[in-house]
């Protein structure tokens, strides 16, 4: 209660008194102290303060500025080393293909070289082995034509109990094939 | 009102002007010291990602910074310093005010008035400074009627002399309102007894009103001062 006692007297004595703000004594007091601070918040402001903050917002504009042409720089090679890539990619699929392409035809001349190197071999064999049958048989028929003669020979002695030239009875035998 | 009274701490005579330094000179040098801590402190270590207080720094410098800009142009930026400082001062002092027992510079007519009055005869030089007596066809308006032009003229000398007037009243009579308001409603939370929860949630809500007012007090003060200075480089 005593606060409010404290406080309904204090109304009453500003009822009676005059505002501060229209009392005249503290003019001279509240402009001094105005003019020197505000002079010295002026000059720490303009001088210290303010260079600062502008120099650290510039400094911060510069950065972004730099680090945004720096990533534009880097995709730029990013894109480059892309490009490059597809480039050897390309250039490396066409090699295979080239190589894949050379290699069968090499393979496909070997192959024909050899089939062909190994048909003239085989037909050489043929032939050889058909000069060697041709000549068995030649041989076969002149051993055919002696033993004719000979047989003929011994068949006759035996018929007629005459001996007969061997060359007699060749010519008889030629001459009997040769009839045939 | 007790919380306006001015009170000498130590007596300085200066010749025959009283130079004392009083609760409000102490007042103003806390508020100029803690302007000039946030804004030097804080950028200390002028970090590329800025910290908490940085940040707040930066954007009050590009908050004034726009608004002279924005309603001076370039030519403006000047005088940015002094806006700047103008701006802080006026809102620091408005929000030292809402520190309970403490003392709100701006509260008193003499400090607005002093520094609207500054202002204003600074503005008036700048104006002609810029347009030499050019500067007197800002008070007639264009594209009326030769017979009306002597009255328009006074009009228009009268609105730019009360120019100081307005500015200062309109800062002075904002802050006196809200804290005599608070005031008044600490009184029926006294008085009323246990109903006086009313006003104390009343006094919350206007505590909250009152930073508001606090702050755009010290925007309106810049940005006439802004406009002001628009009119003397630009005219209209």
């Amino acid at each position: 209660m005593a606060e409010t006692f404290e406080l309904t007297g204090e109304i009453a004595h500003d009822q009676g008194a005059t505002m501060p703000q229209m009392n005249p004594e503290f003019v001279s007091e509240q402009l001094i102290w105005l003019v020197l601070t505000f002079t010295f918040l002026y000059v720490m402001m303009s001088r210290v303060a303010l260079p600062r903050i502008s120099a650290a917002l510039e400094e911060r504009q510069d950065k972004i500025a730099d680090d945004l042409d720096k990533a534009a720089e880097f995709k730029r090679e990013a894109e480059e080393a892309l490009a490059g890539y597809e480039q050897s990619l390309a250039g490396a699929r066409a090699r295979a293909h080239t190589i894949i392409s050379t290699s069968r035809e090499k393979v496909k001349a070997e192959t024909d070289d050899m089939r062909t190197q190994s048909e003239a071999k085989l037909a050489e064999h043929m032939e050889s082995a058909e000069a060697r049958i041709r000549e068995t048989r030649d041989t076969a028929m002149t051993h055919v034509s002696d033993v004719a003669s000979q047989t003929t020979a011994v068949l006759f002695e035996k018929l007629t109990g005459q001996r007969v030239d061997a060359a007699a009875a060749k010519a008889a035998v030629d001459a009997a094939f040769s009839q045939n | 009102m007790h919380q306006f009274e001015i009170m000498p701490i130590i007596p300085i005579q200066i010749g025959n002007i009283d130079a004392s330094f009083t609760n409000s000179s102490l007042w103003m040098v806390i508020a100029i010291g803690l302007i000039t801590l946030f804004t030097t402190v804080s950028m200390r270590g002028r970090a590329l990602v800025p910290g908490r207080m940085q940040s707040l720094a930066e954007m009050s410098y590009e908050f004034v910074a726009n608004m002279v800009r924005d309603n001076v142009g370039s030519e403006g930026m000047r005088y940015f310093p002094l806006v700047f400082t103008i701006f802080m001062f006026v809102l620091f002092s408005n929000m030292l005010g809402m520190i309970p027992g403490s003392f709100t510079v701006t509260s008193h007519i003499v400090i607005t008035f002093a520094m609207a009055f500054i202002i204003f005869l600074g503005v008036t030089v700048i104006g002609f400074m810029t347009h030499g007596l050019g500067f007197l066809r800002f008070f007639v308006p264009s594209g009326i009627p030769k017979a009306l032009v002597p009255l328009l003229v006074v009009i228009e000398v009268i609105s730019y002399m009360t120019r100081p007037v307005s500015l200062s009243v309109r800062l002075f009579a904002n802050m006196l309102a809200g804290h005599t308001m608070l005031k008044v409603f600490a009184g029926f939370v006294v008085m009323m007894g246990l109903w006086g929860v009313i006003p104390l949630v009343f006094m919350v809500a206007l505590t909250g009103l009152e930073l508001l007012v606090a702050f755009l007090q010290a925007y309106v003060f810049a940005i006439l001062t802004c406009i002001y200075l628009n009119d003397a480089i630009h005219m209209h």
